[in-house]
Order: structure tokens, then C-alpha cells, then sequence
């Protein structure tokens, strides 16, 4: 008659570990939005130019991100199981954003700017790689430095 | 006010795209990104959906700034499509990585058209 109580109790703190890690991932979102909208608003991108903030953002949350994920995964200690939720998932997924950079290029398409919308769909993937691959690379020679 | 609704959108989008992703993740176990791929051509949709209704009048500011900036915003994400695509390439997987990133661009750039013609169809 044991058996019930002994699984019910990983069942629910994995449904706890799972709640919290909702809330991680909701907080840091709203914290990585609002950095990106506060760079939107410094620094606006003019009608029909090459959307220079959204590819600032997204470039540097890449760096952010390999950076980041390196040390939290590679590091020997271990982080707080939170961490990666509430920093890589919350905040960097909220501060860079998929959708601004595709809508961008269509609007730009639609009112017939093809060379910037091309310009900016081919270089942003290409920053983007380079600046997390880099950062991973660098983040791990340091760890190795250190060991 | 802004701010407000770009944070309550974003505390709506992130954890979206999370679930969404584990949720795409648990039915397929062929080791391509399915689960950001999914939320980042969603959110294009969406996004391009608003954004021509903006353009015709029928949505205004407030509503751009919490679904559009805020929840689209967060939804959809740039650094983990990034991470996914390198960890593709470092586990030798390339073929992967290289669909990962024209795939991402073409049907998220094929939604955004989509949803503004859409939303020119629904606005004239």
C-alpha cells in the first residue's frame, strides 16, 4: 500500500521543478523583450533601411547565448537548475526574436527594397553563426585555460 | 504603458515557445530542431499578420506593442536556432544544419509574406 506514495512523490516534484521552470523561462522573456524594445526605441530603424537594431540584437544574443551555454554545460560545476531556463531560454530567447527578422525582409520585399531584403536575410544567419560559434570557441578555450 | 505590454506579451511568448518546444520535441526523435523551427515559422505568421493589419488600420499601437513586440517577439527566438544549428555541425551532422538554416529562413520568410498578404486580403 506503499507503492502509490513512494511514485506519487517524483511525479510531483518534477511537476514543481516543471512550474518553476515555466515561471524561469516567462521572467527572463519579459526581461530579454524589454532590453530588445529599449534598443528598438534608442535606436529606430528608418523606413525602408536595412534594420540594423534587430540584427545588432540578434548577433549579440547569439554571442550571448554560446557563451553562456558553454559555461553552464561544460563548466565542472554544476549550475543551478534554473540557470539555463531563466538566462538561455528567458532572457536571450526574448531578447533576439525569428519573427521581426522575417517580417522585416517581407515588408521590405513588399515595398520593393529586394537588395536590402536580401541583403539582410543573407548576412543575419551568417553573423548570427559566426558570432555563437566564436563565442563558444573562445568561452571553451578559457574553461581549458583554467582546468 | 509600453513597456508593460511588450513585458506581459513576452511573459507570454517565452514560455509558449518552451512548451511548444518540448511538446514538438517529444513526438519526433530525429535530432533536427523541429521544436524552434516550428515556433520561429508560427511566429512569423503571426507577426506578418499583424503587421499588415497595422498597415490597413485595423489593429493599432498597443496591440503591435503586446502581441507583435512582446508576445511574437519572444515567441520566436534567434539565439537558440543559432546554438541548435552549431550543435548540429560539432556532432558532424552539417546536411542537418545547413536544412536547419535555409529551412528556418525560407518558410519563416514564406509565413511573414504569407500573413501580410493575408492580412491584405482580410483589410483591403
Amino acid at each position: 500500500m506503499t507503492l502509490p506514495k513512494t511514485r506519487a512523490r517524483p511525479t510531483r516534484t518534477a511537476g514543481f521543478l516543471q512550474g518553476r521552470v515555466v515561471a524561469a523561462v516567462a521572467l527572463g522573456g519579459g526581461a530579454g523583450a524589454a532590453a530588445r524594445h529599449a534598443a528598438a526605441v534608442h535606436w529606430p530603424t528608418p523606413a525602408h533601411g536595412f534594420p540594423w537594431t534587430t540584427l545588432v540584437v540578434n548577433v549579440a544574443g547569439c554571442a550571448l547565448i554560446g557563451l553562456l551555454t558553454v559555461l553552464l554545460t561544460e563548466a565542472r560545476r554544476t549550475p543551478h537548475p534554473l540557470l539555463r531556463p531563466f538566462l538561455a531560454t528567458g532572457v536571450l530567447g526574448g531578447f533576439t526574436t525569428f519573427s521581426t527578422y522575417t517580417t522585416d525582409i517581407a515588408g521590405l520585399l513588399a515595398e520593393g527594397h529586394a537588395r536590402t531584403a536580401l541583403a539582410c536575410l543573407v548576412v543575419t544567419p551568417l553573423a548570427a553563426l559566426t558570432a555563437v560559434w566564436l563565442a563558444a570557441r573562445a568561452t571553451r578555450g578559457l574553461l581549458r585555460g583554467r582546468a | 504603458m509600453s513597456w508593460l505590454l511588450v513585458v506581459t506579451g513576452a511573459m507570454i511568448g517565452a514560455p509558449l515557445r518552451y512548451l511548444a518546444d518540448r511538446a514538438v520535441q517529444a513526438r519526433h526523435t530525429s535530432g533536427f530542431p523541429w521544436g524552434t523551427f516550428t515556433v520561429n515559422v508560427a511566429g512569423s505568421l503571426v507577426l506578418g499578420l499583424l503587421t499588415g493589419a497595422v498597415i490597413a488600420g485595423a489593429a493599432g499601437s498597443r496591440l503591435a506593442l503586446l502581441l507583435g513586440t512582446g508576445l511574437c517577439g519572444a515567441l520566436t527566438t534567434y539565439s537558440t536556432f543559432s546554438w541548435e544549428t552549431l550543435r548540429l555541425i560539432e556532432t558532424g551532422a552539417r546536411g542537418r544544419a545547413a536544412a536547419n538554416v535555409a529551412g528556418s529562413v525560407l518558410a519563416g520568410l514564406g509565413a511573414a509574406c504569407a500573413g501580410l498578404a493575408l492580412a491584405r486580403g482580410i483589410w483591403p
